[in-house]
């Protein structure tokens, strides 16, 4: 939760400010920006990207973060069609695949709680090994199309409310859900308290391993969900998409909407401003018909902003940094 | 001996179960589970590709093996001094861009893209650098950002670029042959990476930016606090990295004549995984060339492997992910537990039978029998004296003693109220003795031998000896050195009391109670000192004879006093002079009617002496008790011993109520009185001895009419300095 004095200039302002000043600029200046198709072409480009920072942002608030995300997103999702395919039925596959993303998730809780290597370190092996497991084991080829059984799937993917693209509205619900679950639940208050000192926490009694185990099962989770949305999208999943800078954007929201690397700070807000932000400056950089590349560059040094800015407001503490703490 | 007794002796002293630990201690025993995982690897896919040790298929590894070995080096440097360098696969990438259009646009010689290749990589190196070192942002997310940055930037330029490379007709002989030659059946590369691998060997374990990185990895904070910059060795070593990535991906462009869109991406995961199987540690501080090398080695052989036996797409990240993980755990479960490791396996006691059925018991008859009459003792400086091993005395009178603060403190003649530190050490002076020029030797705890002159100058005399070929723990290091006594001719013997623990663990050497002491002669001729005689159970007071022709040394946990010839037809061998005394000999000095006096630190008693029989309930009571709960000698009843030249007890000295003098170290007669010092005592004892040669005084008993006398012991300079120093008090009040 920021709970800044009002007045004061918080990186969360800054960059709600910095967006409106840029949606302005586009609406001003390039032609078809401000159309209502487009508005809602923004939230749906972004709805993926948000929905992993949600996760995201639950890790990095206890102090953690999850790199496994974009792969457990893809496999998951890759593996559960190639199943769906073969002639498995839907709820068999999905209950093998659940069983699976909440293994990933604990192996990550496991590695990081009980064998206490750094989240980063764990996180990357994970993803390598999801990957590799699933792309070398259980599927064929890299794309992995929705089969014509799981129609279901494709129609949600289809479905509105409101007026809203499912994505926009799956978004919504799995932020709101985790601003409930951080704001009124034990799990979400203990998760700030170990984000914020995780000593301390743990002195007073808060049963952090276990807590640590339950926020990369989330995280796992709602990598899934959001695999199963762009699916539905889609209507196919693309394992590409472990190789590209999706994991980056993630973090990019993540960071840039003020949620600190050094944990306990930040919201479910800073996760909605950070994916507006982002969604506004893509598809401005899209209309402008940037290729990729240059957008990925563009990305990567915004992120390298964010990264400085975020150290200079919050400062790690030379005294009682962890050594190794990397 | 009963049977199981004997087995229990056999096994406990037949075997060598301390080289276990003493291995635990040595750095490079970190890298046997690498070594052993590398041979596993190479065993399993040697054998599983058919093949696989043909040269040609050799050739070819190796010839990979030389870029990936340099970019493992530069991510091994990194990691020692704390980072992480996941930026590698793109400034590979653009340094391999760089070196292709140096050689195919702008037609450079190769020495000229090489260099442009390595400023690249520089280049790329010090960005990370100066984000990293200077303004201090997380290393793993940040190489993480320019990881991207560098392939997004790649991408870009291979795309614009990528077609007039593939048109240039230019032919650059030299650099294909970098690439695809070979010297004395090597492939170019791995000669490079071999030299480079030697340089960096050399940079790390050698040279001062080495051990600064080793420094501020190890500690960030002690390392800044003992002034080295630590921004700057962290920038240098991304810069190193860079460059090594830099090199490395020159030779990818002279391997392959060009660049492809996938070059160098995924080699951050391969390299690092290399880095970490190898034993490198997360976090800094440990980690060796060596350690990257085999690391580098077991990963590419295995990438290697799993796509020759076919295995697909996947194949490669599912065993580095897992390898990754496995390694990690290892490493900070090792570095966790390590201590408690070396804890529970270091102590390994062996089984020794005391003999011997004297009794120190009051009344119990026997020459050792203890009785009260040191209690009777004034004490000098209670309360203000910390620690005095030993104590000597001028011949003006003024008394020396080492303290616990690491101090030479004299007291002056006659009364001894008023002190000065005579000189500052730094350790803590155990053995004292005096030289004919009046200079003090001194065995400093953990230090060495030491001279402090007259005028209270201090010179290190030696803190090495000759490192014996078949020891593990570096015994060329005094670890204890004990008690020391200064030949006729100048050479000064002494003791290094263990080779297994420091000072302050004697307690765990008498509960081993394994022979490891050693008797050492410092020669002032040469400035060299060599080992005379080890496996002595704690060496520990030394005494130069009354004749000076041999040597009297007492070895601790054997309560034996030994004699050591130095002269005469017998020299350089030793006798055992007094055999299975009820109490544990410390320091041992001369008397004035021709004996010795030898100090006890404590009796033996009949618990610990069972227990030296059983080695293994030793070594259980040291891994499973507190410290505080363990067995060990008994050091609350001392006392001196006085005996004669052949062996004879003549007579004893204790303080039974244990208020005064419980444990005595040493003791020194002068004028017809004794100072006792003990190394847990808060004064030094002052005892009339009844009967006793009141003009004796040790430093003539060993100096006079033998050496001529020298300026500093003329009696009438002695005299004067006497009267000044009486005479500087009330001036000072003035």
């Amino acid at each position: 939760m920021s709970v800044l004095k009002s007045g004061t200039l918080s990186q969360e302002r800054i960059v709600f400010l910095f967006a409106i000043v840029l949606f302005a600029a586009y609406a001003v200046l390039l032609d078809g920006f401000l159309a209502p198709n487009n508005l809602v072409a923004i939230l749906r480009s972004v709805s993926v990207l948000g929905i992993l920072a949600v996760g995201m942002g639950v890790v990095v608030i206890g102090r953690g973060i999850d790199l496994s995300m974009v792969a457990v997103m893809a496999m998951a999702t890759a593996w559960q069609l190639a199943m769906m395919n073969a002639g498995t039925s839907p709820l068999i596959a999905t209950s093998i695949v659940l069983a699976g993303v909440v293994a990933v998730g604990i192996i990550n809780g496991l590695l990081i709680a009980y064998a206490e290597v750094p989240p980063v370190f764990a996180t990357l092996a994970t993803a390598s090994f999801v990957f590799g497991l699933v792309r070398s084991r259980f599927i064929v080829q890299d794309a992995i199309p929705v089969p014509p059984s799981a129609s279901f799937i494709l129609e949600f993917g289809q479905a509105r409310l409101a007026h809203m693209p499912i994505e926009v509205v799956m978004f919504a619900v799995a932020a709101f859900l985790s601003f409930l679950t951080l704001r009124f639940t034990k799990f979400g208050r203990y998760v700030y308290y170990m984000g914020d000192n995780f000593e301390a926490a743990r002195t007073m009694g808060i049963p952090v391993r276990p807590m640590v185990i339950g926020q990369y099962v989330v995280s796992a989770l709602i990598a899934w969900l959001a695999g199963l949305i762009t699916a539905a999208g889609l209507q196919s999943i693309n394992t590409r998409v472990v190789n590209s800078t999706l994991l980056y954007d993630v973090i990019l929201v993540v960071v840039i909407g003020g949620i600190g690397l050094s944990g306990g700070k930040g919201g479910m807000r800073n996760v909605v401003i950070g994916a507006l932000l982002i969604g506004i400056m893509l598809n401005g950089m899209t209309i402008l018909d940037l290729p990729n590349i240059y957008q990925n560059l563009i990305k990567a040094t915004i992120l390298l902003v964010a990264l400085i800015v975020d150290s200079r407001l919050n400062p790690r503490d030379e005294q009682v940094g962890q050594q190794g703490d990397i | 001996m009963r049977l199981p007794e004997s087995l229990s002796r056999l096994i406990y002293n037949a075997i060598p179960s301390h080289l276990v630990g003493e291995i635990l201690t040595k750095r490079w025993a970190d890298n046997l589970v690498p070594f052993l995982l590398l041979a596993a690897v190479i065993a399993i896919f040697g054998t599983a590709i058919n093949g696989f040790f043909a040269p040609a298929s050799l050739l070819d590894t190796t010839r990979q093996l030389g870029e990936f070995l340099i970019v493992v080096i530069g991510l091994t440097i990194v990691m020692l001094g704390g980072g992480i360098d996941l930026s590698v696969g793109s400034i590979y990438a653009l340094s391999v861009f760089m070196s292709v259009v140096g050689i195919y646009l702008w037609e450079l010689p190769a020495s000229l893209a090489l260099v442009l290749a390595i400023a690249t990589g520089g280049l790329c190196g010090a960005f990370n650098g100066v984000l990293i070192g200077y303004l201090r942002l997380r290393a793993f997310l940040t190489t993480l950002v320019t990881l991207i940055m560098g392939r997004s930037l790649y991408d870009i330029l291979i795309i614009a670029w990528g077609r007039e490379l593939q048109m240039s007709p230019v032919l650059n002989d030299r650099f294909d042959y970098i690439g695809t030659g070979s010297l004395g059946g090597l492939p170019v590369s791995i000669l490079i990476a071999g030299v480079f691998a030697l340089l960096a060997h050399v940079l790390l374990s050698r040279s001062r930016l080495g051990w600064h990185i080793s420094a501020v990895g190890g500690s960030r904070r002690s390392a800044y606090n003992a002034g080295i910059p630590v921004r700057r060795t962290v920038f240098l070593t991304y810069v190193i990295s860079g460059l090594s990535a830099g090199i490395a991906g020159f030779l990818f462009a002279a391997r392959l004549s060009g660049a492809g869109p996938g070059t160098g991406s995924g080699l951050e995961l391969a390299a690092l995984t290399a880095a970490v199987v190898g034993g490198n540690s997360l976090g800094g501080g440990r980690g060796s060339i060596a350690k990257g090398l085999m690391g580098a080695v077991a990963v590419l052989t295995m990438t290697n492997g799993l796509i020759r036996l076919g295995y697909g797409t996947g194949s490669n990240q599912l065993v580095l992910g897992f390898m990754l993980a496995f390694a990690v755990v290892l490493d900070i479960r090792w570095a966790k537990n390590r201590h408690k490791v070396l804890a529970e396996v270091y102590v390994a006691p062996v089984h020794h039978r005391m003999s011997g059925d004297e009794s120190a018991l009051p009344n119990g008859g026997g020459a050792y029998a203890l009785n009260d009459r040191l209690s009777d003792a004034s004490p000098i400086a209670l309360g203000e004296v910390e620690g005095p091993e030993d104590v000597i005395l001028d011949e003006d009178g003024n008394l020396y003693a080492g303290t616990r603060h690491g101090e030479i403190v004299r007291w002056f003649a006659p009364d001894y109220r008023r002190s000065e530190v005579f000189a500052h050490i730094g350790g803590f002076p155990l053995g004292l003795a005096m030289d004919h020029d009046g200079a003090i030797k001194t065995c400093v705890g953990a230090m060495g031998l030491y001279s402090i002159a007259k005028d209270g100058e201090v010179t290190r005399l030696s803190t090495e000896t000759n490192r014996s070929w078949a020891s593990v723990v570096d015994d060329a290091r005094l670890r204890d050195p004990n008690d020391c006594d200064i030949g006729p001719d100048g050479r000064i013997w002494f003791t290094d009391s263990t080779t297994r623990y420091d000072a302050h663990d004697w307690v765990l050497d008498s509960i081993e109670s394994r022979p490891t002491g050693r008797l050492l002669v410092y020669d002032p001729k040469t400035g060299k000192t060599k080992t005379v005689r080890d496996g002595l159970r704690y060496a520990n007071g030394v005494c130069l004879a009354h004749d000076g022709r041999s040597i009297l040394i007492a070895e601790s946990w054997a309560c034996s006093v030994h004699r050591y010839w130095i002269d005469g037809p017998k020299a350089g061998s030793m006798e055992c002079l007094i055999a299975d005394m009820p109490g544990y000999p410390d320091n041992i000095n001369r008397a004035s009617d021709g004996c010795y006096w030898m100090a006890w630190l404590g009796v033996r008693t009949p618990t610990f002496d069972l227990s030296l029989r059983h080695p293994g309930f030793r070594k259980r009571m040291t891994r499973r008790l507190p410290g505080d709960d363990w067995l060990f000698p008994n050091i609350n009843t001392g006392g001196v011993i006085k005996f004669d030249e052949t062996g004879r007890i003549v007579g004893t000295l204790g303080d039974l109520t244990g208020k005064s003098h419980p444990m005595v170290t040493s003791m020194r007669e002068h004028k017809g009185e004794l100072f006792v010092g003990g190394i847990l005592n808060n004064r030094i004892g002052r005892f009339r001895i009844p009967g006793a040669d009141s003009e004796w005084t040790s430093w003539k008993s060993y100096w006079s009419g033998k050496t001529p006398p020298v300026a500093e012991g003329d009696p009438s300079q002695a005299a004067r300095r006497r009267d000044s120093a009486e005479t500087a008090l009330p001036e000072g009040r003035a």
